[in-house]
């Protein structure tokens, strides 16, 4: 079965993110005051074949060994199978 | 006493550390291509700044994975000294042979010039020519040099004494402004700071210089002892 998941990365929330944080100072200066906080993440869509038993625990250590760094990254993922045409 | 500098694609700074160590210190060196997979007859190992692979993903989450990168684990396991500089450091930090993580510098700036440290312990390999307390001038040239790690993590660097410089004024926004650590045996330093620019006064300063002298006094006491 073809799989199409994406993964979301974001800084922990203890961890500033001085990028993040420009923007949203930049957002002010566009005049929306009530931007609170801005984080900067990543997304990535992978395409993976594999069975509905073992993608999740895949994808897992996907995350932990390599997409995301743990120590100052949150991840998240969503999995969706491909409806072949 | 031999050296290997890990050359990884994207690497820009091997040719100055093979300078310092081969030229300024004279002592044997040689590159090692990142797919090689044998450290056997070196007695330290050096990993040069750069961008090795583009810093796709994370900084150094990508050379982490490189096949010569066994070996630098088990040469950092057998107690030889392994020096990460800069993107070396980052490497290390993603290979885990260091705590914490790089984070960009708080500034968003890319920093390159000369900047004074701090010597925070002086009785290691790697500072055992210092004085503790020393201030000392090497440049920095780094976009993602703000160290970050947790209290514990903090704590414990501190307790262990792991801290060996830290800058003399905040310059990215780094946890306790440290710019060089090493793990709790002491064999394994990483630091932002290039110590490899800084080995010849017509370069605006030798203090890095020491910092080869220390690892090489420190081996020779060592081998001396043993032999």
């Amino acid at each position: 079965m073809l799989y199409e998941v994406k993964v979301f990365i974001s800084l922990k929330e203890a961890v500033l993110d001085p990028a993040g944080a420009a923007v949203k100072s930049s957002l002010h200066h566009l005049g929306f005051a009530g931007v609170e906080d801005v984080r900067i993440g990543k997304v990535m869509t992978l395409q993976i074949e594999s069975t509905e038993d073992k993608i999740e625990a895949a994808v897992t250590e996907m995350c932990e060994k390599l997409l995301a760094n743990p120590v100052i990254e949150d991840y998240r993922f969503e999995i969706e199978e491909v409806v072949s045409q | 006493m031999k050296f290997a500098v890990i050359v990884f694609p994207g690497s820009n700074c091997d040719l100055d550390m093979y300078h310092a160590v081969k030229d300024e210190l004279g002592v044997d060196a040689e590159y090692v291509w990142h797919d090689e997979t044998s450290l056997e007859g070196f007695d330290g190992v050096l990993l040069p700044g750069g961008f090795s692979y583009g810093d796709y993903l994370r900084t150094g989450a990508i050379a982490r994975f490189s096949p010569i990168m066994e070996s630098v684990i088990k040469a950092a396991n057998e107690g030889k000294p392994v020096l990460g500089v800069c993107n070396g450091f980052q490497i290390l930090l993603e290979a885990g042979l260091l705590p914490g993580a790089m984070r960009r510098n708080k500034d968003l700036k890319f920093i390159c010039r000369p900047v004074q440290l701090v010597v925070e312990n002086g009785g290691t390999m790697f500072t055992k020519e210092y004085e503790k307390g020393q201030e000392i001038t090497i440049p920095v040239a780094h976009g993602e040099g703000n160290y970050y790690c947790d209290e514990v993590t903090l704590e414990t660097l501190k307790a262990n004494n792991q801290i060996l410089f830290s800058y003399k004024d905040d310059i990215n926004g780094s946890v306790n402004s440290i710019a060089g650590i090493t793990n709790e045996a002491g064999n394994v330093l990483g630091m932002m700071p290039h110590p490899e620019r800084a080995v010849d006064s017509l370069l605006g300063s030798n203090d890095g210089l020491t910092l080869f002298k220390s690892i090489l006094s420190h081996w020779r006491e060592r081998n001396a002892i043993t032999s």
